[in-house]
Parts: structure tokens; sequence; C-alpha cells
């Protein structure tokens, strides 16, 4: 995967929930019918407006809640990246488990508008705004191996635990 | 009251267990390690997207508990079921819950001692920290890398810093273990990316479904872990649920804490959550608003234990539902559903003109079974308030204690708990 990510901002606020994201009632539909409810009741019509490359913005304690996996809903959108002042631990791996970038930027929203146009680097922290530069702490090797694979479940697969066709 | 610790200290509980299952002489926060996985439990959705691996790390280290949307209230669900039953046959997974032996999985990972002290505990639900009730390092995973752990035996994890509650006294009756964190979560607010370790001289009094409601409810302010410290109480719940061999993790006496918080268990009052989250949105009941409640609930892996029926069943002898409400009790398993029964609570219970479902996560999540219309009132014992959670996002969840809710569903308006029991 690139390490580089440039997109269009989305921001929303703090301690956005997991049922904020994906409620109840979409669990019972197929992904792409699911991603349709993202936000459903905080940014009503969201899903529209998001276009391929976006990245999402969130305060802290971003994703606190449960295990249900969010971010296939939000790559399904297009998500390229979330920035976030705090994550959920839980959340946070879930993402990167699913193959979607996420970097933590404390202090981020002083910085970012909605609607800004920003570069992050996965490898290096550094996070370019219309504002200034900003440095985070850049993502483990660990953690951009599972990105790289694209994911925890391809990288299972190309170890011969999953069928590859499957992954 | 609060007390800075000094920065060089041994470990505490979550860092002596990390240590040990990675291999390691000590962990300090911040680091990443790869640990071995002792028990890694599956739920029913994960089967709703599911691909049988090629091979597995230990069929003996791994359980499946059908629990969340039991019996099937989809086919999507049914089908899950059926991937379950196909996967468990294949692999040989002997700790297989099925419909009838089933329970919320972490009321099903009590029952058969599947956390124990000392050990890592993985599973896909975020309430997997209940687990540290027993001394375990328990925490929720993501669908995927419960997958990863399937297939591999291990995970890492980066070593989050540690709050340490240090219990003081006795809770007094009617108060349980909803109120005591209600109480913390009240007044600290999140924890996010660090764990919380419970121990003192106030412990040996706390009963094992309190410390369950309480680690179960880590979740909610956002921490990593929550753990107990091991005692004789833990030990002897454990050997009465036939656990195998296990060895406690104690904190070292100079442990390192970010924080050491006391609470005065004598002290705590009925607590109530009112709606959205728990943190610093929790109040004593004397301080919340007079609101008229349409549902009631009692269940969840944090208070749909036999405890919370008993609680239940006491306070509605002879007593009524008010019109207009609805009480739904929800056993954590069936074996609290069996054992209700046997007791007489489930009738106690059903007379009151409560309904006493089958064992299911069900309204807790707002899946099936118990949900909130728009511009409803639910008081919930359940394990979470979010908007949304249960229902429609224009109803409002209210949270509090079993007694707290029962005593409600009597007045039907949000009631002091001790009003009743005196």
């Amino acid at each position: 995967m690139n390490h580089e990510i440039t997109g269009r901002t989305w921001v929303i606020g703090d301690s956005v929930d997991t049922d904020a994201m994906y409620p109840g009632f979409a669990m019972k539909l197929p992904v792409e019918e699911a991603a349709r409810h993202v936000l459903y009741d905080l940014r009503p019509g969201w899903t529209e407006q998001v276009e391929a490359g976006d990245i999402l913005v969130a305060g802290r304690n971003f994703g606190i809640g449960s295990s249900r996996p969010v971010a296939a809903l939000l790559r399904h959108l297009g998500i390229a990246a979330l920035i976030a002042e705090e994550f959920n631990s839980l959340f946070l791996r879930n993402a990167i488990n699913n193959g979607l970038p996420a970097l933590a930027v404390p202090d981020v929203r002083r910085f970012v508008s909605e609607g800004d146009v920003l570069t992050l680097n996965l490898a290096t922290g550094q996070v370019d705004t219309p504002a200034g530069r900003l440095d985070a702490a850049p993502l483990p090797a660990m953690v951009l191996d599972i990105l790289d694979a694209g994911g925890l479940l391809p990288r299972l697969a190309a170890a011969g635990y999953l069928p590859r066709e499957d992954a | 009251m609060s007390t800075e610790q000094g920065v060089d200290g041994g470990m505490t509980v979550i860092e002596t267990i990390l240590a040990r299952a990675a291999g390691r002489d000590r962990v300090r926060p911040g680091d990443t390690v790869v640990t071995r996985v002792d028990m890694n439990v599956l739920i029913d959705l994960m089967f709703t997207r599911w691909v049988d691996p090629l091979r597995i790390a230990d069929p003996d280290r791994t359980a499946i508990v059908l629990d969340h949307a039991v019996p099937a209230p989809t086919l999507v669900d049914a089908e899950a079921g059926v991937r379950a039953r196909h996967f468990a046959e294949a692999f040989g997974i002997k700790r297989f819950f099925d419909v009838g032996r089933h329970g919320i999985c972490h009321q099903v990972i009590a029952e058969n001692a599947l956390a124990l002290p000392g050990q890592v505990l993985t599973c896909t639900d975020s309430h997997t920290c209940a687990g540290g009730a027993y001394n375990t390092a328990a925490r929720g995973l993501g669908p995927a890398e419960v997958v990863g752990i399937l297939c591999t035996g291990e995970t890492w994890y980066t070593v989050a810093p540690t709050i340490r509650y240090e219990l003081d006294g006795e809770l007094a009756p009617g108060i349980g273990g909803k109120d005591v964190f209600l109480h913390i979560a009240g007044t600290y607010g999140d924890a996010t990316n660090h764990n919380l370790e419970f121990g003192g001289p106030g412990l040996a009094s706390v009963p094992m479904n309190d410390r369950r409601t309480i680690a179960t409810q880590g979740a909610e302010v956002s921490a990593d872990f929550t753990v107990f410290e091991y005692d004789d109480r833990c030990g002897e719940f454990l050997a009465a649920h036939g656990a195998a061999e296990y060895t406690p993790a104690q904190p070292g006496p100079d442990a390192n804490y970010a924080v050491v918080r006391h609470v005065d268990l004598g002290a705590l009052v009925p607590h109530v959550a009112r709606p959205g989250t728990v943190s610093r949105n929790a109040f004593p009941v004397t301080e919340v608003e007079d609101r008229a409640v349409q549902q009631c609930f009692v269940g969840s892996c944090a208070n749909g234990q036999l405890d919370d029926l008993r609680i239940s069943a006491e306070l509605l002898r002879g007593r009524r539902v008010a019109d207009g409400v609805r009480l739904i009790v929800t056993p954590a398993s069936q074996q609290v559903y069996r054992d209700a029964v046997r007791l007489g609570y489930v009738q106690d219970i059903a007379d009151a003109g409560a309904v006493v479902t089958n064992s299911t996560c069900g309204a807790c999540f707002g899946y099936h079974m118990g949900l909130l219309g728009a511009g409803e009132v639910c008081l919930t014992a359940s394990t979470r308030n979010f908007r949304g959670r249960m229902g429609s996002p224009d109803a409002e969840i209210y949270m509090a204690s079993t007694a707290t809710v029962v005593t409600s569903a009597v007045t039907g308006r949000i009631t002091d708990p001790r009003e009743v029991l005196a």
C-alpha cells in the first residue's frame, strides 16, 4: 500500500460510537446496504456525499463501543484513511485488520476544517494540512505490514491459513 | 483521592499476564508484544460472513458460543448457525455451545471456567473484558483478528498504562456492581488506552457477580483490559465451575500505575446514567430527574446473572409491574434460566407481569426482542446506553442496577430502590 494518502476531509466530534456508524438494524443487511446507514442519525445523508479517497477526521475516543466491523463499511464507502485525536483501541485494531489506515494525531481538529485537503504519511506520521504540518507517531512496522497486505484476512490467506480466492 | 506513583516500579496484573504470555521477564507501558492466547471464543455473528480456514492452531483452545441472535430471528442468522455447526464438527471443536446449552458468551465463559487467572482470553465481543473478573487478560477484538488467532494461536498487544482502583469498605444492602461502575464512570470518565485494575481491602466483600458486572462495563469507559486481583473468593468460584489448573497473576508490591484511586464501597448509593454515555454522565439516583419509563430491561452479560434474577424475584414478589411499563428479563444463559426456574424466580417475575425471555444478547444491542420506539424512555441494567442502541435513535436509554430497574418498573418512574428495600 502507498503509505502517503491525500484526500478531502470530513470532520466529526468526540466519542462517535460504533452504534452511530453501524447501527443494530444494519447488522442484518449485506455490507453494501449497511454502508448506507453509517452516521445515519449524526450526519443524515452523509453516505451520499462521501467520495472515494476521502479522509474521515474525528475527535477523542473515536469508535468506543462494539467490535462490529465498521471499517468494512467505511472502506465500502471509499474512505481512504481515518485520523482521530484518540482512538478506542478495539476500533483502531479493527480498522487496521480490515485494511483501513488509521493514524492518531492529537489536536488534529485545531488544524483541519471540514473539506480541507490533507496528506498523511503512515510511515513517518507526518500530516500536511492547509494550516501547517503536524507530526504524529508513525504506525509501527507490524501494523504497516498488515495494511500492506490489504488487511489481516489477505495476510492469513497468503500464509496458507485461508483459501486464497475467498480472502 | 488520587496518588501519583513512581515511574520505575514492578508490574501490574495485566503487565504480569502479558509478559508471561509473551515469554518475557517484564513488559512496560508502550511495549508491543506478541502473546500466546489460551482461549479464543467465537460467537454466532462471526459466522455471518465466514470461510472455513484451511488449518487452525488448536481446537482445544477454541470455543464457539451462539448468543447474539438465538434462536435465529432472521434467515441470515439461521445460515450463520449452519456454518458454525459445520465448522465445529469439521474441526473437532468440543466446546461448542449450541442453542439449548447456549448463553451470552461471557456467561458461558464463566460457567465453564474458560477464563482462568493469569491467562489470555480473546473473543470478538467488546464485553470480553468481563473475563477480567477472574484475573484473566480478556478483551474484545475484531472478527478478523479472532480468525487470525484461530489460525495462529497468538496475537499482539501494545501494553497500556494501568489505572488502579483500591476498594475499601463493604457495599451496603441493595448496592451492586453496577452502582460501583456508574460511580467510577460518572466521576472519572473515559479510560481510553488505559487498563483498569481492581483490588484492595474491600475486594473480598465484593461477590463474583458484581465483579463481573464491573469488569464487563470496563468497555463503556473505553478501557483496554479490566482486571481484578485474584483472591480466595475467585478461587472458590472457579473450583465450583471445574476450573483447570492455573497460576494467578498478582500485582507487584511496587507496581507502576498511571494513577491510584480509592473507592469507599460503604459510601456508595444507587446510581443512574443519563442517556447517551456513562462517561461523566452517571449520578446518584437522588440527583436524576423524575422520569416516567415505558420499558425496563434486566439482562445482558453485565446483569443477566442468576443474582440479577434473584434480586428481580425478591423485589417483585407480591408486587406488580406498573401499567404502561414493559419489564423484560433475559437470563444470561440457559443455565441461569434453568436455575431461575428451579428456584422459583421465573414464577415470581412472570407473576408480577414481567416477560422472561430466552437467553440471548437480544434487546441489549437492539437486534431482536424488546426494541424501543421513538419517544420511549427505557431504564436498563444492560451494558450500553448509546443513542439508538436499543432501537429508535429518538428513544432515551437510562442505565442503572437491577434493583433500581426493577423498582422503577413497579413504580413506573425512575425510583431509588432504597425506598422499597427499607
